[in-house]
């Protein structure tokens, strides 16, 4: 099997698991849960875009497979969005933190992901917050953080 | 790094640092997006790998039911499931070194605490107190209609509780949180009590305790799984087993499965909320299922076909056909549209084909029914649910789910439902837990669980999937490319699973890319192939079942059996399992297995016989 043919059932593989009424549809919020799933790291303009690509003329909240598998496929074979190396993100983290200490204070934290660069929910902050956040010293030891969060490579 | 926005700043040096502060944030908030994503992505195919194994296994059971049912009905020992309360007490003795909780007929709340108490420390109730349980239980449920109408009238808050799954921890944290069942506490349990738990018994016995006590306001509905008494037995604890099941085992069974028959099929509250365990179909006639006799529906799938090929087969003597008692097609179709069904999002109705029995239905069909008995809301379980409680169909279906970490410690949390008089629902979350939960690493218990289940099933099917990986590798290289080795895997396990997104937990990659197919046979933690595969891959795939005939045929529960009871046994066995059987070759057969010639079958002798006669099978 050729291996666009081979990314097409992956990218198959990984609609289907949200695909809850087998009908080769998802609800158009989990689409950046599936490309990103699929080893993508867009921002959320690029996921918009992509969105606009796959979406009906008239938005119906669902997206087919059938729109879905060439755009998504094209952007694998092109290795667009890719992931976030761990040093590469260390830095980042290392940038936020004006006093060197090794740590984000809740605040900084807080202020630099809702209002920086593109916010978080008030949902994704408090999820981040309660794994992130040592509850004794309120602060985010972010090399610790970044271990923990290492998501295997499938 | 795709940063947009320009961000307003004096001097250059200040504008460089907030650049770098925004691609910073940027970087991050991208990275935790797409881990967040993945994470979810792990949650959802650990759900399905559950799901798939679970219904798969379902279908496999329903058919052992079947058998056994058959079996049941054929032996004479079931009239003393016909005793009255004074003759259990007569026959029975209860030792003066018996401990356990003494129930005293009609039951109070004294004896349900009794019973509460004792459970909690994992004490047993007695045979005889369970047969007088069971005996009241039926003649009490024998009176009422198959479907209940109650009212909230009298401010009276109704709580529904959904499967429970033999999970006893879940119905103390429910009685804990909502208090116990009373006039002032009214309870509808929908559903699924027993089974994949380890206390179904008694569960049910307390449930059952409450019916007697609370007759009007302790309502039970009847789900799928109280069906499957047989396939309970082995999970049921060995102490129990013993103590228990010694010598009125299949007694207490059998009248188990007649309460279950007797179990309504559906609650109506205020002429306005359905509660029923599965769904709904397009033909389901409400009227029509309060009129039949519900105590018919015995079996749920295949019924006919089966049984009367059975009884040819065995030949077990003059039986009489009392064809009155089997249900009429529609009977028997009805009963399983509202115990099976799912809701899904589409319109219309369609045969579920994951779990082999009732169909899905859309929000077309819940308005039609709606409209045509003028109802509000539907109240179902039948499906776990991650927050333990789930609304659908724009509000009108709501499926409540109250086993918590039901596959597993973490996957889920349970839930019950206060309905108030504006029939307005208020759910309630619990889940059961014993450490405290974190985000990433519950993850891995639950994906560990699972991937554990999975990697059994592998296991079982060695063979098969040998033969289908070897017939793709042509040039014998030991390696398939991914998606052949996928193909594979889908065809021989039959689970549609997202095989390629898993393939890093299950199989080995070589340096061209290709799978080393053997590995998935290994421990992939320990790296080193198991001692004899076939005998423990046959194991895998029938322990459950071997275990549950062998203890049906071990009347004593001495271990052992003997070769006439083994020889009649195998060929109803054999005639279920579609094999051809040679009287001949099974005395000898039987002979070969007591390897010790002492004349009896113990269990290692018995598990030895049946992977014999599969290879010997196979090789047809």
């Amino acid at each position: 099997m050729g291996l666009i043919a081979e990314i097409e059932k992956k990218i198959t593989e990984a609609f289907e698991v949200f695909d809850h009424e087998c009908n080769q549809t998802v609800d158009v919020r989990e689409i950046g849960s599936i490309v990103r799933s699929l080893g993508c790291y867009p921002t959320e303009a690029q996921l918009h875009e992509l969105l606009a690509e796959v979406e009906e003329e008239e938005p119906t909240g669902y997206i087919h497979l059938q729109k879905f598998l060439p755009v998504m496929t094209r952007v694998l074979v092109e290795r667009s969005y890719q992931p976030t190396p761990e040093d590469v993100l260390l830095h980042a983290f290392e940038a936020l933190d004006v006093n060197k200490c090794g740590y984000l204070t809740k605040e900084e934290l807080v202020k630099y992901m809702t209002e920086e660069g593109e916010p978080f929910t008030q949902e994704e902050m408090e999820d981040m917050l309660s794994a992130a956040l040592d509850p004794e010293t309120n602060t985010m030891r972010y090399k610790d953080y970044i271990t923990l969060m290492i998501v295997d490579d499938v | 790094m795709g940063c947009k926005t320009s961000v307003p700043c004096n001097a250059t040096k200040k504008s460089e640092r907030c650049k770098c502060l925004l691609r910073a944030a940027l970087l991050i908030q991208r990275w935790y997006r797409a881990t967040m994503a993945r994470i979810e992505m792990r949650r959802r195919y650990c759900l399905n790998i559950f799901q798939s194994i679970e219904y798969a296994d379902e279908q496999a059971q329903l058919q052992l039911s079947n058998f056994f049912t058959f079996m049941m009905d054929h032996d004479l020992e079931m009239t003393e499931s016909n005793f009255s309360l004074a003759e259990f007490e007569r026959r029975i003795d209860v030792p003066d070194s018996y401990y356990g909780p003494r129930l005293k007929f009609p039951l109070t709340v004294a004896d349900a605490n009794a019973l509460l108490d004792a459970f909690k420390k994992e004490e047993l109730l007695h045979a005889r107190y369970v047969l007088q349980l069971l005996h009241e239980t039926r003649r009490v449920l024998k009176e009422m209609p198959n479907i209940t109408y109650l009212s909230t009238s009298y401010s009276k808050e109704i709580t529904v509780c959904g499967d429970l799954h033999g999970k006893l921890d879940d119905l103390l944290m429910i009685f804990y949180k909502n208090g116990l069942p009373s006039e002032k506490n009214p309870y509808v349990f929908n559903g699924d009590f027993v089974d994949r738990g380890d206390n179904s018994m008694e569960i049910l016995i307390i449930l059952f305790a409450f019916l007697l006590i609370y007759p009007n306001d302790l309502h039970l509905n009847r789900g799928n799984h109280e069906d499957y008494i047989m396939n309970d037995l082995p999970k049921i604890g060995s102490d129990f087993k013993k103590f228990i099941l010694q010598v009125h085992g299949k007694v207490i069974l059998y009248l188990l499965e007649d309460v279950f028959s007797w179990l309504p099929l559906a609650t109506v509250v205020d002429s306005k909320v359905l509660i029923l365990h599965g769904g709904i179909s397009d033909t389901t006639d409400l009227d029509f299922l309060n009129l039949f006799e519900r105590s018919k529906v015995r079996e749920h799938v295949h019924v006919g076909l089966l049984l009367s090929s059975l009884k040819n087969l065995a030949a077990v003597g003059p039986h009489e056909e009392d064809s009155s008692r089997d249900p009429t097609q529609k009977e028997w179709q009805q009963t399983l549209d509202i115990l099976w069904s799912d809701p899904r999002n589409q319109r219309g109705c369609i045969p579920n084909k994951l779990r082999g029995g009732g169909c899905y239905f859309g929000p077309d069909i819940t308005a039609k029914l709606f409209e045509r008995y003028n109802l509000k809301m539907l109240i179902r379980s039948h499906e776990c649910k991650q927050d333990g409680y789930e609304i659908g169909h724009g509000g009108k279906v709501i499926t409540i789910f109250s086993a918590s970490n039901y596959y597993e410690d973490g996957s889920n949390r349970g839930a019950y439902i206060k309905l108030n008089p504006d029939l307005i629902p208020r759910f309630i979350q619990y889940q059961v837990t014993f450490h405290s939960a974190h985000s990433p690493p519950r993850i891995n218990t639950v994906e560990g669980a699972a991937l554990k289940a999975l990697r059994e099933k592998i296991y079982a099917n060695k063979t098969e999937l040998m033969e289908a990986f070897m017939s793709k590798d042509l040039t014998g290289a030991g390696k398939l490319s991914v998606s052949d080795w996928a193909e594979a895997m889908e065809s021989v396990l039959q689970l549609e699973l997202p095989w390629r997104t898993l393939r890093a937990q299950l199989a080995r990659l070589s340096a061209d890319g290709r799978i080393e197919y053997t590995s998935c046979f290994y421990d992939l933690e320990i790296e080193k192939p198991v001692e004899e595969p076939s005998l423990v891959e046959t194991l895998c795939k029938y322990r459950k079942d071997l275990e549950m005939i062998f203890n049906f045929i071990d009347k004593d529960q001495s271990g052992l059996i003997s070769l006439e009871e083994f020889h009649h046994t195998w060929r109803l066995f054999c005639a279920h399992m579609g094999v051809e059987t040679d009287d001949e070759a099974i005395i000898k057969l039987a002979n070969t297995i007591d390897y010790n010639k002492d004349g009896y079958i113990d269990f290692s002798e018995f598990l030895g016989a049946f992977h014999v006669v599969h290879r010997l099978d196979k090789g047809k």
